[in-house]
Order: C-alpha cells, then sequence, then structure tokens
C-alpha cells in the first residue's frame, strides 16, 4: 500500500475531517465501487456513485488515461472531456487519452442520457483530476522533503523550486490513486483556465473525414461474419411456418438461427447476409393481429386510455382572480430518432464469455439485460461502447446488441456483426411517444397571468434496458421475456411531465400528469422527452395569452419570470435577434419567441426566428433563427454552439414535418419516403447562437435544452405570420394551408 | 472476378455480379468512408464519385462500373494530408456523428470540379439527395465554400488518386 495520506487541512475540515483511504490490495477494477463513507458529503458528479479517483484517471509510465462511463454519440465531450482533464491536472491536452464506456474499464454511469453527461462525468473527471494532482504534488513533497506550498505543476510534471521536474508517471506507484474521491476539491480558478473555455477542435473528427475506422458499423475483427434479423412484419406477429432448407444452401450462408419468432441469417459476405435474409423473410409465413390504435385520432386515443393521475404542482394565491380566460389543447404524434445509420453491433463468444461491441448509450444496463437474455453471469458478458450513427435516445442500439449477442452464441469463437436494414430501423425503433396537452389559463385586469391549468397525457419515455424484456429478441424467443411494467420517471427530471411545472411565476397553478401504461406502439427516450411537447405546447399558450393581453411576446414573458440567469438569456436572444416590441415582419413573414430552462434545472436556451409561409401551399421555411443559451461554465464553445445549432435544425425538422404512420397492424412509415425529414432545401439561411459563459459555475449540459424552444419559436412564427394557430404537430404545409383557408 | 478501379488502383473483386458498390467497398477493399443508410437511394450516405460523377453506391450493381474510376473519400487524402475538402469539414467542426459526412464530401467535391465557385443555392441544391439528422447543415454549408475557396488558391497541392480531380 503505497497511498500516501493526504494532510491537507483545509480539505480535511471540508470534508468533516473523513479522509477516506482505501486499503484495497487487490484488483483496481474501477467498477468495484464502495459506497462512500456515510457520514461523510458525497463528492460531486458521478464521483457519487463511483467514488475511486482511478475510476476516472490512471496514471503510469505510458502516460495518462482519462475514463468516462459515459458513451460519446457525436455530441463531442469527449473531446470536452479531455479539456477539463487537461485544465486540471496541468498535462498537455495532446498527450491526454480519453477512454468511453466499457464495463471491464470505466466507472458504472447508467445511461448517457438526459444532457447530464457534462453534469456527472464532466464534474467527476474534473474533481478527480483536481484531487490527483493533490496527491501528486502531496507525493512529490514527500520525496523532496519539500512544503507542498513550494512545488507546483506544469505539463505534466511537479516542479521544485529548483526547477526539477517530477513527471507524473515516475510519481505513481501501485495503488496511489486508488482512494476514495474527497467531497470537496481544490478546483483550478477559472481565470487559470488554458483549454477549457476554448473552441478545440473535436479529437474524432479527422477520422470521420477521412475514411477512417470511426464507428461500430466499421469493425472488422478476424474471421468476422455477417448476420442479418428477419423482423416479424408488425408488432406481437407470430411465425407460423418457416422453410430455412433453401436459404441455408444460398453462397456463403453460414447459418440461420431461428428461436421462436426470432429469426436470423449469418453469411460470410454482407451482401450474402442481405440476400438471405431477403430469401428468408419471403420463406416465413406469419400470423398478424390488428393492434394499433386510430392514427389520425391520437388525441382521443390517448385521452380514453386508462391513467394513473397525478397533480404533480399546485399553487394558489384566492386573492389573484381572472377576468380573460382561454383553452387549447395540443398534440405530438408518435416521432421516430430516425438515425441515419441503422443500428449495429458486432458480438464474439470466446470460452463462455460474449464481448459485445455496441452503439448503447448505457453498456452497464444493457449488459444486465443481455445477460438475463442469455441466462449468463452478468460478469460473463462485456459491453464495449463504439460510436454508431447519432441516435437523439433510445434507438434500436441495444436491440441491435441483444441480436448480436443471441446469434453470435450460435457461432461460438466467430465475430458477428449485425446490422439493421433502413426499414428495420424506421418500423422497429422505440418511437417518441405520442402526447396530448390541455391548457387553460385567465389573465387578470393589468394583463398578467392570474390562473393556469396544465395536463399532460403520457406513456413513460424510458423502456430503455436493464431487463431483458426490453429487447425485441428477448421478446421474439421462444420462451420470451416478458416486455418490463412501465413507470412514470421520477421528477424533477421526469418523463411524459418533463418541463410540464411552469418556470414562469403565477400566483395560482396547476399541472396534472395523466401517466399512461399502455403502449400501443412500441416506444422510449427520445431526446428531450416530455419537455419538448410540454414547452411546445407551454410557449405557444404562452403567446396566445400575450396576444389575448395585446402584449408584446418577449415583454409578456420577462414580466412572468424571475429568474435572473432565465431573464438573461431571453434579453440576449431578443437583442441578437433584433427584436422590436413595435416590430413588423414583411409580408407573409412571422416573428416567434420561445424560452425554457431544460427540466427547470439544467441549461437556459431561448430561441427567436423568423418564418415565411407561402399562402398559395402554405409551407413553412424558417428563414433565421438567433439563440441565447447558459450552459453553465462553459468547456468548448463551438462544441456547445454546434449543439444548439443540431438541435434548431432537428427540432425544426420534427415540427414542420414528422410524424410516423401505421395502419390497424403495421407501421407503414419505413424509410424516408415514407418518412420524410428536413432536406437542405429548407435549411434556414441562418442560425445565430450566442453564449452566456458562467465561469466556475456548474455544468448545465446542452444537448437536449434547444428542442422545445426551438418548436414553439417556429409554432408562434407561424402564428405570426399567418394569423393562425397551430396546435397539432408537426406543423406541415397542408395543416397550414387548412388553416390559411378556413 | 472484377476488375474495379478504385482511388487509382486496380482491385480484382471476388463478388457476386449483383453486389451493390457500397458493399464492394466496404466489405472486399474494406474501405470505411462510404456509410450503409438505406440502402434505397434515399440519404446519400453511401455516395462516392464514379467517372467524375457523385454516385449512390448502395444502389449501384458492381457489374456495371467495370472499366470506370471509383473515388472515395480515402482516395482524396489523408488525416496527415488531408484534401481540401476534408480540410474544410475540419476547421469548420462540420459534424456531429459524422455518419452522414463522407457522403456529403463526396457530392460536394463533385461538384468542385465541375463549378469552382458555386453559390450557396447551387450548393443547396446539389446536396438535396443527402440527409443529415444532427442538424449539422450550416456547417456543412460552410464548409463546401470553405473548400471551394481552398480548392481556388491550392491548386498546387498534390493530386489525389483517381478520377476525382
Amino acid at each position: 500500500m503505497n497511498a500516501p495520506l493526504i494532510l491537507d487541512r483545509r480539505r480535511m475540515l471540508a470534508g468533516g475531517g473523513a479522509l477516506i483511504v482505501s486499503f484495497s490490495l487487490g484488483s483496481a477494477l474501477a467498477q468495484q465501487q464502495d459506497a462512500p463513507a456515510a457520514s461523510a458529503p458525497s463528492p460531486p458528479g458521478s464521483l457519487k456513485t463511483s467514488p475511486y479517483l482511478d475510476a476516472w484517471i490512471r496514471i503510469d509510465a505510458n502516460g495518462v488515461e482519462v475514463f468516462t462511463g459515459k458513451a460519446e454519440l457525436g455530441q463531442g465531450f469527449k473531446t470536452a472531456f479531455q479539456q477539463i482533464a487537461a485544465d486540471e491536472l496541468d498535462i498537455a491536452f495532446e498527450s491526454l487519452k480519453v477512454t468511453t464506456a466499457d464495463t471491464r474499464l470505466t466507472a458504472n454511469e447508467g445511461y448517457t442520457a438526459g444532457s447530464n453527461s457534462m453534469k456527472d462525468s464532466g464534474t467527476a473527471i474534473q474533481n478527480a483530476a483536481a484531487q490527483v494532482r493533490a496527491l501528486l504534488i502531496a507525493e512529490a513533497a514527500r520525496r523532496l522533503d519539500q512544503p507542498e506550498a513550494n512545488l507546483r505543476t506544469e505539463n505534466g510534471a511537479v516542479i521544485a523550486p529548483d526547477g526539477k521536474r517530477l513527471p507524473y508517471g515516475e510519481l505513481v506507484a501501485g495503488e496511489m490513486l486508488h482512494v476514495q474521491a474527497q467531497p470537496t476539491s481544490k478546483l483550478k480558478d477559472p481565470a487559470t483556465f488554458k483549454v477549457i473555455g476554448r473552441p478545440v477542435p473535436r479529437v474524432d473528427i479527422p477520422a470521420k473525414v477521412t475514411g477512417g475506422e470511426a464507428y461500430v458499423q466499421d469493425m472488422r475483427l478476424p474471421g468476422m461474419l455477417h448476420a442479418r434479423v428477419v423482423r416479424p412484419p408488425s408488432y406481437g406477429a407470430q411465425l407460423t411456418e418457416c422453410d430455412t432448407a433453401a436459404v441455408e444452401k444460398l453462397p456463403g450462408v453460414v447459418k440461420v438461427v431461428r428461436d421462436g419468432n426470432f429469426l436470423a441469417v449469418v453469411a460470410e459476405k454482407e451482401f450474402q447476409s442481405i440476400k438471405a435474409m431477403n430469401a428468408l423473410a419471403a420463406a416465413a409465413k406469419w400470423k398478424e393481429t390488428a393492434s394499433l390504435p386510430k392514427q389520425d385520432d391520437l388525441l382521443n386515443v390517448l385521452t380514453s386510455l386508462p391513467s394513473q393521475d397525478t397533480t404533480i404542482f399546485e399553487r394558489s394565491n384566492p386573492a389573484v382572480t381572472g377576468q380573460k380566460t382561454i383553452e387549447a389543447t395540443y398534440t405530438r404524434p408518435y416521432q421516430a430518432h430516425g438515425s441515419i445509420g441503422p443500428s449495429c453491433a458486432v458480438a464474439q463468444l470466446i470460452d463462455g464469455a460474449m464481448t459485445v461491441w455496441t452503439h448503447t448509450q448505457g453498456v452497464f444496463p444493457d449488459r444486465q439485460g443481455i445477460a438475463e437474455m442469455l441466462r449468463m453471469p452478468p460478469a460473463r458478458v462485456r459491453l464495449i461502447h463504439v460510436e454508431g450513427s447519432g441516435c437523439y435516445g433510445h434507438n434500436g442500439a441495444d436491440d441491435a446488441a441483444a441480436d448480436a449477442a443471441v446469434i453470435a452464441r450460435a457461432l461460438p469463437g466467430r465475430p458477428v456483426r449485425v446490422h439493421w436494414t433502413r426499414e428495420q430501423e424506421h418500423a422497429w425503433e422505440p418511437f417518441g411517444p405520442a402526447m396530448v396537452t390541455k391548457l387553460k389559463a385567465s389573465l387578470d385586469g393589468n394583463g398578467r397571468i392570474a390562473d393556469w391549468n396544465f395536463d399532460v397525457w403520457s406513456n413513460t419515455h424510458s423502456m430503455r434496458p436493464g431487463g431483458a424484456g426490453s429487447m425485441l429478441a428477448a421478446q421474439h424467443m421462444a420462451q420470451p421475456f416478458a416486455v418490463p411494467a412501465p413507470r412514470p420517471l421520477p421528477l424533477p427530471e421526469g418523463g411524459g411531465d418533463r418541463n410540464a411545472i411552469p418556470f414562469y411565476n403565477f400566483p395560482n397553478a396547476r399541472v396534472v400528469h395523466h401517466f399512461i401504461s399502455a403502449m400501443p406502439l412500441r416506444i422510449s427516450a427520445m431526446r428531450a422527452l416530455g419537455a419538448y411537447h410540454n414547452v411546445f405546447s407551454i410557449e405557444s399558450f404562452i403567446d396566445e395569452l400575450a396576444i389575448l393581453a395585446g402584449a408584446d411576446p418577449v415583454e409578456f414573458r420577462l414580466k412572468h419570470l424571475d429568474d435572473q440567469r432565465g431573464r438573461d438569456v431571453i434579453e440576449k436572444a431578443a437583442h441578437a435577434f433584433g427584436w422590436k416590441s413595435d416590430q413588423k415582419p414583411p409580408p407573409d413573414r412571422g416573428y416567434g419567441f420561445a424560452f425554457a430552462r431544460y427540466k427547470n434545472l439544467a441549461a437556459y436556451c431561448a430561441v427567436a426566428s423568423e418564418v415565411e409561409v407561402n399562402r398559395e401551399t402554405g409551407r413553412p421555411r424558417l428563414i433565421r433563427a438567433a439563440a441565447a443559451v447558459d450552459s453553465g461554465q462553459v468547456v468548448n464553445p463551438d462544441g456547445l454552439i454546434n449543439q444548439i445549432e443540431g438541435a434548431i435544425v432537428q427540432s425544426m425538422s420534427w415540427t414542420l414535418y414528422e410524424s410516423v404512420t401505421f395502419d390497424d397492424t403495421r407501421i407503414t412509415s419505413i424509410d424516408w419516403q415514407t418518412y420524410p425529414i428536413l432536406r437542405f432545401n429548407s435549411v434556414p439561411e441562418s442560425i445565430e447562437v450566442h453564449i452566456i459563459d458562467r465561469r466556475g459555475q456548474p455544468f448545465l449540459g446542452s444537448g437536449e435544452t434547444g428542442q422545445g424552444p426551438a418548436a414553439a419559436s417556429i409554432a408562434n412564427a407561424i402564428a405570426n405570420a399567418t394569423g393562425k394557430r397551430l396546435r397539432n404537430l408537426p406543423l406541415t404545409r397542408k395543416r397550414i394551408k387548412e388553416a390559411i383557408d378556413a | 472476378m472484377t476488375t474495379l478501379k478504385v482511388n487509382g488502383r486496380e482491385h480484382q473483386v471476388d463478388a457476386e455480379a449483383d453486389t451493390p458498390l457500397l458493399h464492394v467497398l466496404r466489405d472486399d477493399l474494406k474501405l470505411n468512408a462510404a456509410k450503409y443508410g438505406c440502402g434505397l437511394g434515399q440519404c446519400g450516405s453511401c455516395t462516392v464519385i464514379v467517372d467524375g460523377k457523385a454516385v449512390l453506391s448502395c444502389v449501384v450493381p458492381m457489374v456495371l462500373l467495370e472499366g470506370k474510376q471509383v473515388t472515395t473519400l480515402e482516395g482524396l487524402g489523408t488525416i496527415a494530408e488531408p484534401a481540401p475538402i476534408q480540410r474544410a469539414f475540419m476547421e469548420e467542426q462540420a459534424a456531429q456523428c459524422g455518419y452522414c459526412i463522407p457522403g456529403m464530401m463526396m457530392r460536394a467535391q463533385a461538384l468542385l470540379q465541375k463549378n469552382s465557385k458555386p453559390t450557396d443555392e447551387q450548393i443547396r441544391a446539389e446536396l438535396e439527395p443527402h440527409l443529415c439528422r444532427c442538424g449539422t447543415h450550416m456547417r456543412i454549408l460552410r464548409a463546401v465554400h470553405r473548400a471551394a475557396r481552398l480548392m481556388d488558391t491550392a491548386d498546387a497541392l498534390p493530386a489525389a488518386n483517381g478520377s476525382a480531380r
């Protein structure tokens, strides 16, 4: 045991004197976690659940490596984490290596979701790095017999007053970093940051633009086979007959795997597996059941299903009463994640141990599900995250991982790569749930909102694995695993009720969450969860009330908002856009504004937009948008801008074009023709993103904060351009045309 | 055996004649850049250049390509020596997940080869067959404009393989 005791008095005091040093001489496996001592305040971010410093930072003679249990999904946080560690460790950015989610190597950080990666993992890495730096200084002080105060760190080494350098790699020995984190850290003064706050180029982009191996889709292991799954034609369909003999004789075919309704084929080459899949699909006979609801009547479908109703917010001030009352109903259809690259995974069973390379958002929960499905102990299953195409939530990634594992089990020793087809991704991914909101509010005599009622009907917004039953392969097996009972996601983050509670200050308010457990369509988490529709509804209705009050929408919002950071982003976006209370848009154009604080506890975002509507065709086009965002301390400003730009463009696509279609039996939106999304002819002329950097403040995340404000801003601009309010998503050309002609 | 000329080199490919070019590139030649997105010619992520024209490699059978010059993103440049279009996408940080980007780059490259100073409208029209789900469109447009400027000033850069230039 070489871990030195760190007698830092300030930290000892801050930690209530609790100095916890692990005396474990065994394996330093990061995921073998003990909870921090109950009496001590817990350390920040994911250090709470993975307190050992070497779960995050490992140093040896070869260099310094940073670990995160989160999965890079194209958000760019791998680069941001590297920036954070570089500054807190005083080491060159380029010399660091960041390893992402891997059940053997990294901390268990659950899912990469909810815009929580910076808050959870970024915070953990920042504090772990600061504490490791303190340990390195303490060790150098011991070796040099110098007071710590005489030592400083620079470029990967502790520097003595005489200029002698002790490189970090020489200072770390044995289990020195296998100690539990202290509750507080001596973080760098933000004024001294060298790389945090700078637009460092993303580390993953060079390989992606030169044909490097960048995705799980690009993996080629020695002896790898290609598999394709034949999915049922509809939910619940039963395979009644399948003569596989002819398929097994096709060129290159190695095996047909059938287990109940799970059907797959494996071949030596990829196109051979595709041809065999088509032949197998033609040979398979299915018995289908008409079980889907009416697509064009989702309002009644959802509000008629049994629901568990909870009043999640209530405020009352009988002294304030309303005079003018309006009400409105808003709906959102089922919408698809629509990853450009269909889901893919590679799996290999060697000596009874299964390894799966996957673009899942949660290697640990997904491992649990796969182990349960395979009836193997979790310790014999390893999941390694490898980037895939952007997922924007729970798409087919986990299902593809399960498919690969089931097929690889039938071919021990051989790595098996499964790639879904476009049609499978579109038909089988778990969709973003359809939602209904009903709003009712009154203005008092001064044009202020006196009371506010908000009801939201929704399924859960997460059916992610953890149990095997979440995954298609397990559901389709001869001995199937049941789909786990859905549960509402708890507040304050919430699921269907995410952002349902108004962030504005209303004297009387009531919010009711109608949680629907029946899931007519397969659904799960999609970027921003319920916040997309709830913010669309709230921010559209605020505009309806502003119009009723004869007030400017920006001033009207400010009038009801106390939160200073919220007010700042609203003012910044309005100013950047050139918003004026007496503005008059050009003919057939409209201006719109919207704001939200994501989950009411994360990043603040306001979006102003200008939309043109062709009155002849109804076609809307976003001309320009100006956004402001406060995400706390900014690590990589260009990365943050990229996230918000992307959020606005993607949300615009959801809002104007997208809905999953289905008949009484099958999903019918099964490719890009039947599920159209934004194309280049509809891309705006400009999108400006303005950052309010809160130096030294906690990271608030940014991946999902733009979805709701962008949608409502565009909807408000369409209402401003046409004089007609559209409340049913998507705001299609046809619906706008009908509203204009009505 | 089919002889295919890819990125300036001849390859003997042992694949069935109806195999789409995409799968030959990925499976037989082990090239990563052209991506499977839909297999239906709807998304553009598989785009490569054939005899100077942008082609959706997921719907073109290999047998039709004998004697033609195929260029993939790998044929334009490398991380160490990126082609102007690659430099431009790096400099504009024009990617989020990046899966659709190689296809976009190949169509943009084909455009810039025949029109070195395209207007914004021309670039948008040209990229119409391509989908991006992350919403990186603004950066993609900026990167193509930047690539046009870089190619304009950097004709002296070493020529890439194949027919791309």
